[in-house]
């Protein structure tokens, strides 16, 4: 076991941070610890153009590799980038989609033409992609995709008709990756097609869905007879769920040192609110802060195991990495309700009206999405349970 | 950075696993527990004979095999798995520490080397009966009387204390309070003065003891360090220790967490396993987390505790990692074990069944060198004072 960088990687470390540090000013300033998680909505065209900025310094896409445009670094210097990054509090990437779901899907799974065609957008930060995955009917069961796609001969065109929900930055992208039912008559994980899909069209409709913080980053799309280029199916019909769990296999916790740097912040600002209010004084906020800071700090560790740890031939995850999206989410959530504990009182009362939120009172309502969202609380625990554990898989249901 | 263990690593602990699963099966723990002394002194025979562990960590210019941290609490979490009874956590990570830390060139060669032939257990002691593990928790005293040092005051808790050849005793200046006035004194159990007596305890499978200093008086050769200044020795010793007992405690929960499935996945009720209840696969998802968290911790603090020997740069962060450690795996040890007991249901309760045995593991390793709360408490005053 070795936990130090090589002294090349901690040069790159200085790069990074002196880059940032050298460009995220003037008009970039205010976006400092803005557009993260809960906050996305925030300056979206002031983000494009720092994404644009971004690009310019050959700072997307760093952990692709450089035939496409990436900047090849390695795992170690990918990490030491999402932590430089999230430690000079710069903005949350409107590009993240694009570059870290879109762009490794076509690049594993795409044509020659669709990477041609799609990569460099993304590499530029001229483009930005959402996801539709989730729907009405589909959410734990992802697999229940109502959508459906079918092939207009007249027009050489695929027609796609439904509806997809929580897409977040609907409104502000360029194109969207859905998975839409190819056969009609199929069901589950059969039939499935994997499209990119333009959103200028009239075919496309983006509704905002307000949430429990009163803002919406969040969306419904709407598809009545969008189409979509007969070259723009990634793999062939019927592909799609193996395309779309694909994606599955590229995150592996290389971005997860960078959310906890986030983190970090988050917890530092309960620190400092603890002791300037004086709730450090108390012997059970004491515990609970300390439990944090713990936690946090061995999300750390395991992250390393999971970026260190060699995975399996079938692509099964290691152990650590199964338990990873159970454990930061939980531990968000809590760290949510210390943050309104901390403050006691103080924590109802708003910076304006109608429902202006502080940061740590926006934090709080937020991280409910945590436990929710990509595989709740309950399904990860089946997922842990059944391939962690090797325990029975939970029985299909038979309801209309 | 690599945070794996390495391909040799791997091999001492699945040989350590392989080993411990002979000589420490159930019935080989219930028949050490039920002694006075705690274990066979042909077990202990063979560790010492046929592995050499008491030397795991010994520097090679002492007899010993010169290992690292990593190693030995890899080591740790397998002997924890198999509830190994042997003075092992007593002398090699309560004793051998003391005399890394702490002893000088002339001490190490004498007692590291009596340790590694297998001739020697050793244990320390320090705490005079508190639950708060720090300074405080040091009421012995100890004074000079020309070129001589006489001794006086009570222990508890000692692990093996009334087994063990050497006795590694925190003191105190008399007057003195916290951190200040702390000597280490090196006391071989039979010299004139110290009684050691065996405490019963609930998890039998690890033994205490009282031990007493009646004016026991040492010479200059019995002194650890400078008298008055070992504050900052002893706390690098503890929290060396703690790490260590800390993977102790991973071991266990991995253990438990496979008896569980293992158990819920034979228990037909309703004609279905019981493992295929979603009440019974969420509580075991929780087990393994746990049990996984508390894995990277140690092994985070098994590195910073290698470094902490070194003097490497991560030697600053050994008090973190030791409290980070233990208050997480003492906190998921025990809900482990509770839950563990509570899906086996009524064999459960049994002393036939050895969740038991793990059950009483858990608190009593929570408590030792201080629980979650105490270390919460630690960190908090970094963080917040």
């Amino acid at each position: 076991m070795k936990l130090s960088f090589s002294p090349e990687d901690e040069l790159f470390r200085e790069e990074v941070a002196t880059w940032l540090q050298d460009n995220l000013t003037g008009e970039f300033e205010k976006l400092k610890y803005r557009g993260g998680p809960g906050d996305e909505h925030m300056f979206p065209d002031e983000r494009k153009v720092w994404e644009q900025k971004l690009a310019e310094g050959g700072w997307t896409c760093v952990g692709w590799p450089r035939e496409y445009g990436g900047r090849g670094c390695s795992i170690e210097q990918q990490v030491i980038f999402f932590e430089e990054y999230a430690r000079a509090g710069a903005p949350g990437r409107v590009g993240h989609i694009g570059e870290g779901l879109a762009g490794p899907t076509i690049i594993a799974f795409g044509t020659a033409e669709q990477k041609k065609k799609y990569l460099p957008g993304i590499v530029a930060g001229t483009e930005l992609w959402c996801q539709g995955y989730s729907e009405p009917g589909a959410g734990s069961d992802l697999a229940n995709v109502k959508t459906k796609a079918r092939f207009d001969e007249s027009r050489g065109k695929w027609l796609i008709n439904g509806q997809k929900v929580w897409t977040s930055l609907a409104h502000e992208s360029d194109f969207c990756f859905v998975i839409a039912r190819t056969d009609p008559e199929s069901v589950a994980h059969k039939g499935l097609g994997f499209f990119l899909i333009g959103m200028d069209q009239p075919g496309i409709e983006v509704r905002p869905i307000e949430q429990i913080t009163g803002t919406s980053e969040f969306n419904e799309v709407f598809f009545d007879e969008a189409y979509c280029d007969a070259d723009d199916i990634v793999g062939a019909p019927g592909d799609g769920w193996k395309v779309a769990m694909g994606l599955l296999g590229f995150e592996r916790g290389v971005s997860t040192l960078g959310q906890q740097m986030q983190f970090q912040n988050e917890l530092d600002e309960v620190v400092r609110q603890a002791r300037s209010n004086g709730a450090a004084g108390d012997p059970v906020i004491r515990q609970r802060i300390a439990r944090a800071h713990a936690e946090l700090k061995i999300m750390r560790y395991n992250s390393m195991r999971m970026l260190s740890g060699q995975s399996a031939s079938d692509g099964a995850l290691q152990k650590e990495a199964l338990i990873y999206k159970l454990f930061w989410a939980t531990w968000h959530r809590s760290l949510g309700e210390l943050a309104m504990d901390v403050l006691g009182p103080e924590c109802e009362i708003l910076e304006g009206a109608p429902y202006a939120l502080s940061r740590l009172q926006s934090m709080y309502l937020f991280v409910r999405s945590d436990t929710i969202y990509g595989g709740t609380n309950q399904i990860q625990r089946n997922i842990i349970a059944e391939r962690g554990l090797g325990m029975p898989r939970e029985p299909k249901g038979t309801a209309k | 950075m690599e945070f794996a263990f390495t391909e040799e690593q791997e091999m001492i602990r699945d040989t350590a696993a392989a080993f411990l699963s002979e000589i420490s099966d159930s019935a080989a723990v219930r028949r050490a527990m039920a002694t006075e002394q705690g274990y066979e002194a042909a077990v202990w025979q063979r560790i010492c004979g046929e592995m050499y562990w008491q030397a795991i960590h010994v520097p090679e210019a002492h007899g010993g095999l010169g290992l690292g941290y990593v190693e030995l609490v890899a080591m740790m979490e397998q002997m924890g798995r198999q509830l190994l009874c042997a003075p092992f956590f007593s002398t090699v990570c309560l004793g051998v520490n003391a005399l890394r830390v702490a002893g000088s060139e002339a001490q190490q060669a004498l007692w590291l080397g009596q340790i590694c032939a297998g001739e020697l257990t050793a244990t320390l002691a320090f705490n005079g009966g508190s639950s708060h593990w720090g300074a405080q928790a040091i009421t012995a005293t100890w004074r000079r009387e020309g070129d001589q040092f006489v001794l006086d005051g009570e222990y508890r808790y000692v692990i093996d204390g009334h087994t063990s050849g050497l006795l590694v005793v925190a003191a105190r200046a008399e007057g003195s309070t916290g951190e200040d006035g702390i000597g280490l004194f090196l006391v071989p159990a039979t010299t004139a003065g110290v009684e050691c007596n065996w405490l019963p305890t609930m998890d039998q499978a690890r033994k205490q003891a009282g031990v007493r200093m009646n004016s026991v008086t040492v010479g200059a050769d019995a002194v650890m360090g400078e008298p008055g200044q070992c504050w900052e020795a002893l706390a690098k010793v503890i929290d060396l220790a703690t790490i260590a007992l800390a993977a102790e405690q991973v071991g266990g929960c991995q253990q438990l967490l496979d008896m569980t499935v293992a158990y819920t996945g034979e228990r037909v009720q309703f004609n279905r396993t019981i493992a295929s209840y979603q009440a019974v696969k969420h509580k075991a998802a929780d087990m393994m987390l746990k049990t996984e968290v508390a894995r990277s911790a140690i092994y985070y603090a098994a590195c910073v505790a290698q470094e902490a020997l070194e003097d490497g740069p991560l030697a600053g962060e050994l008090r973190e990692a030791a409290s980070v450690a233990k208050s997480y795996c003492s906190d998921a040890f025990f809900a482990i074990a509770g839950d563990s007991l509570q899906l086996f249901g009524g064999v459960g309760f049994t002393w036939e069944y050895d969740v038991h045995l793990y059950f009483k593991r858990a608190k009593s390793s929570e408590h030792l060198l201080g629980n979650g709360a105490f270390h919460r408490e630690r960190l908090a005053r970094a963080l917040l004072d």
